[in-house]
């Protein structure tokens, strides 16, 4: 929602595939003004306020993370408003739907089975992972350390139990009666991670959530129900984090599957395609690998 | 009319959203209540949700057994959030917030939150702005993506299928994804009975029943034209209590970010200069001390409370006189000052801060490691809300309790940030305001029975489904009607609160904002929503959203000019005093139409209770 380019600014050509329910595609083309700061999305934002209110797309966050403002530009899978349209004023623009999902309106697609996929993979921590958790002794004990070693194995699942909903928690009472007390700062309990354990990890944990790797991904012209790039990153960076213990759960998910991680050739596209670095096309070859016993 | 029920109706999925969902599904399993369902309702998919833009981290002592600093204690966090808070925190809210803060940030990790650690595996801490020694946890500069991320995931498990609508099978968080909630519903006993929302997909009204309801809708800072809020931060739950007669407290206290890119807006989290990071003039000078921050600190050696380590607000107001001083840089977009981070090296650059990189080089041209970065001031974050006590519970403006409606997040005014909230304060507050709302929300239902929230119980029902219908039928005949753009009136009226509801006041400016934002409520009355499309209305919607964030500019506008006193975030030209008695300011609709204001001594406990 940035200002507008000024009048007599130059202009670009961007062409709009657009796409009410139950109709058929058609193209429109728009002269937006631009400068050289001038986003996809802004441009998208100029048609909405100057040209045509109906045009619909998604975005929020104009910062490249909400992971809304997902389009084809041009053919590629992009995020609207970290591209900038100064790259294509001898070309235009052609600005379309994300491929491989179904159109809703305009440019706006389906989400809700990207989610169905990613929930099917236990996106989540399960309890039973191998790190040990630390609590604060009590004022006037001895500083971290074996107190705190000592309580580890047995603090690893009461930890696990409290931060699952289900689990009984210090925090909320029995009955429905409200005020509880706050548990002393003694009873605080996390697991321990060192920063190598969080790095093995934090290259998957970056995905948005964008479904650009979905888009890009030619497998899914085949199978449209492969389970897809950013799904088996996800599950990925849960079984690579030290406190999990999910992995035998989401390996089952993924393996015995036909539409898990086996319909993946190794193309590489998502991980070209994604905005974030997350390499899916690494998840999902760890994945096989792991499947087959290597 | 569609009508589905639930047990607690939480309005936003943002983190403090999620987590009263959560808290809401523990205090029914508590209660053997398994089959017990918490309808979640966002206008976006929960992790699109604002706090994903959250860049510096969360508050909360760190126990020296787990690596904190020995001088720490909970009584330092209390003391610096009401130093930060002007005069109109209050104890009791703040010593809510602060005893829960470490618990609550250790519960995250416990559902994997990927904290950012020392070498010995435990959760590292930052400086902030305002805090007196580091207590603010973090995730790189990206603590509210992963900690979005980390909820929004962790409620996924707990997912229930729409499908079980009603029917009392399996309990569980039933996401109600794109879908614009347009108004509180009420029962005829003027309890809450539910929300009224428009479901994007399908394009149709429903009702969502239940005895009680979680506000968690986020702030308003959108309605200024340069904003680091997302677009979706329109203050729709702000308009929506001023609707049903419910108070807005100190709307007039808007922190405005000192460092963010000109133009866009984007901000550049306070963590850089926590990590190191200094302001420096055009001519290269680290202009603060002339402003009231000093004395200067070395490079390398950032000391709390000084320098660029000030309060935000005055930061800001440094800037302000800089850029009046003629010390600031021109840029299309107004001056600026450099944020210079050279000196902290690649490594640590890309370690700690690696969003601020990739944002200064995607979005302003510029890598960190090798040129400052020129950042001027935009508004950022809502102190006021709606009035709550320190768990969230809703507040009329007789300060009584409205039985079944909390609020939490952004949106509301517990009374922790007061004047102006501290920097990582308010992630915090997210967690555990929004798991006390959501607590005490099923506890609501739970003593409440099923009442008049379960199918076929009678005249409730009825009511507030009738209720539905008549708003909704309101709300959409909007559609194919007016004349005037939203977009015009948008920007106007962003031009307006950047000019004169900004960092500084004065009786004339804000005078002129108020004729120009009632001249723009006139013309909104006409606005034009050229598209009639039933399903993804976006130019609807976004005329919904133009309604909300003027009704809030007219609560912030009349706020301000009630409040003649600087104080905190509020700071006026024409008077630079601050009152001897600090006082809250209390908006409501008027009945003729527009906001009123009066003015309250703020009590040791906030409110008359
Ligand atoms: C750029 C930036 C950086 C920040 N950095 C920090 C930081 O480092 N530390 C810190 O403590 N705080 C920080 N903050 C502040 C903090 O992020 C927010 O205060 C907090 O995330 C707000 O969370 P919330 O859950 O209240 O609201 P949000 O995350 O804004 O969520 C609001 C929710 O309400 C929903 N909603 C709104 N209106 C409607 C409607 N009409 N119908 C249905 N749903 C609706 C939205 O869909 C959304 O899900 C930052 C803020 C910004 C802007
Ligand atoms: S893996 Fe990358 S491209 Fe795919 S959804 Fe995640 S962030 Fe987007
Ligand atoms: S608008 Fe959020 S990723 Fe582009």
């Amino acid at each position: 929602m940035s200002e507008n380019p000024a009048d007599g600014a130059p202009t670009v050509r961007v062409t709009v595939t657009r796409q009410e329910p139950g109709q058929e595609p058609r193209d429109e083309t728009f002269e937006v003004p631009y400068t050289d700061r001038t986003s996809v999305l802004d441009a998208l934002d100029w048609i909405k306020d100057h040209v045509d209110p109906s045009l619909t797309f998604r975005w929020s966050c104009r910062m490249a993370v909400c992971g809304s403002c997902g389009v084809m530009v041009n053919g590629r899978p992009v995020l609207g408003c970290e591209t900038f349209v100064s790259g294509y004023r001898t070309s235009g623009i052609t600005v379309g739907p994300l491929a491989h999902a179904e159109v809703q309106r305009d440019l706006v697609v389906d989400t809700d089975g990207f989610l169905d996929r990613l929930r099917s993979l236990s996106p989540w921590l399960v309890p039973g992972g191998e790190a040990a958790t630390q609590s604060a002794p009590a004022a006037g004990s001895s500083p971290q350390g074996a107190d705190a070693d000592a309580d580890a194995d047995a603090g690893a699942d009461a930890v696990a139990d409290a931060g699952s909903v289900q689990g009984a928690d210090a925090h909320v009472g029995g009955a429905p009666a409200a005020p509880v007390g706050v548990p002393a700062l003694d009873l605080l309990a996390v697991h321990s991670q060192t920063p190598g354990e969080v790095d093995a990890y934090r290259g998957f944990a970056q995905c948005i959530d964008c479904m650009l790797c979905y888009a890009a991904c030619p497998v899914l012209d085949a199978v449209p129900g492969f389970v897809g790039p950013a799904a088996i990153a996800t599950a990925r960076r849960w079984d690579t984090d030290s406190r999990d213990g999910g992995d035998a759960l989401r390996m089952a998910a993924m393996a015995e599957n036909e539409e898990g991680i086996w319909p993946c050739a190794q193309i590489g596209a998502c991980t070209r395609a994604c905005p974030k670095g997350v390499d899916p096309a690494r998840a999902i070859r760890d994945a096989q690998r792991i499947a087959m016993g290597g | 009319m569609r009508v589905e029920h639930a047990d607690v109706v939480v309005v936003g999925g943002g983190a403090a959203g999620l987590s009263a969902a959560l808290a809401a599904l523990e205090r029914f399993a508590a209660a053997g209540r398994d089959d017990a369902v918490v309808a979640l309702v966002s206008k976006v998919y929960p992790m699109r949700s604002h706090t994903v833009a959250a860049e510096g981290g969360a508050a909360g002592v760190l126990p020296p057994a787990l690596g904190g600093d020995a001088d720490d204690s909970l009584e330092q966090h209390v003391a610096d959030t009401l130093a930060g808070g002007a005069g109109l925190a209050h104890e009791d809210a703040v010593r809510f917030v602060v005893e829960r803060a470490p618990h609550e940030l250790a519960r995250l990790e416990r559902l994997g939150m990927p904290w950012s650690r020392t070498a010995e595996g435990l959760p590292a801490v930052r400086r902030f702005g305002g805090m007196s020694r580091p207590r603010t946890w973090f995730a790189a500069d990206k603590t509210g993506f992963h900690l979005l991320h980390t909820l929004f995931q962790t409620a996924l498990r707990h997912d229930v299928a729409r499908a079980d609508a009603g029917t009392g099978t399996g309990g569980g968080v039933r996401r109600y994804d794109e879908h614009v909630v347009l108004d509180l519903l009420h029962d005829p006993g003027h309890r809450v009975a539910g929300v009224v929302a428009h479901d994007q997909h399908r394009g149709e009204p429903l009702a969502v029943l239940a005895p009680a309801v979680v506000l968690a809708t986020g702030g308003a800072a959108r309605a200024w034209a340069t904003s680091t809020n997302a677009g979706i931060v329109t203050g729709d739950g702000l308009a929506m209590a001023l609707r049903a007669g419910l108070p807005l407290r100190d709307m007039e206290m808007v922190q405005v970010h000192p460092t963010c890119l000109p133009g866009s807006g984007i901000l550049l989290t306070e963590a850089a200069r926590g990590e190191g990071g200094v302001l420096l003039d055009a001519d290269g000078r680290r202009y603060l001390a002339d402003y009231g921050l000093g004395p200067e600190t070395p490079l390398g050696a950032p000391e709390p409370r000084r320098m660029e380590l000030g309060p935000r607000d005055k930061i800001s107001q440094a800037f302000w006189q800089a850029d009046r001083d003629g010390r600031t840089l021109p840029t299309p977009d107004g001056g600026a000052v450099l944020l210079d981070l050279r000196h902290l090296g690649r490594d640590v650059l890309s370690e700690r801060l690696p969003l601020v990189v990739g944002l200064a080089k995607r979005f302003a041209g510029i890598d960190p490691a090798q040129e400052p970065v020129p950042v001027r001031p935009a508004a950022h974050y809502t102190m006021g809300g709606v009035v709550t006590d320190p768990r969230g519970a809703v507040l009329d403006a007789d300060s009584a309790p409205v039985p079944g409606l909390y609020a939490a997040g952004e949106c509301a005014s517990t009374g922790l940030h007061g004047a102006n909230r501290l920097g990582s304060n308010s992630l915090v507050e997210t967690l555990v305001v929004g798991r006390a709302a959501g607590e005490d929300a099923a506890s609501h239902t739970l003593v409440s029975g099923p009442a008049h929230g379960t199918p076929g119980s009678g005249s409730g029902t009825t009511v507030a489904t009738e209720q539905a219908r008549a708003l909704a039928d309101r709300w959409l005949s909007m559609r194919g009607r007016g004349s005037e753009p939203p977009a015009v009136i948008r920007r106007e009226l962003g031009r307006v609160l950047d000019a004169d509801v900004g960092i500084y006041r004065d009786a004339d400016g804000l005078a002129q904002a108020q004729a120009a934002v009632e001249d723009l409520s006139a013309r909104y009355a006409d606005v034009r929503v050229a598209d009639t499309a039933a399903a993804f209305n976006t130019d609807w919607l976004q005329a919904l959203e133009l309604g909300a964030m003027l009704d809030v500019a007219r609560a912030v506008v009349a706020g301000a000019r009630a409040r003649t006193e600087s104080r905190g975030a509020h700071q006026r030209l024409d008077h630079p005093g601050t009152d001897d008695v600090a006082r809250h300011t209390l908006a409501t609709a008027a009945p003729g139409g527009g906001v009123q204001v009066r003015l309250e001594p703020v009590t040791a406990s906030g409110g008359a209770r």
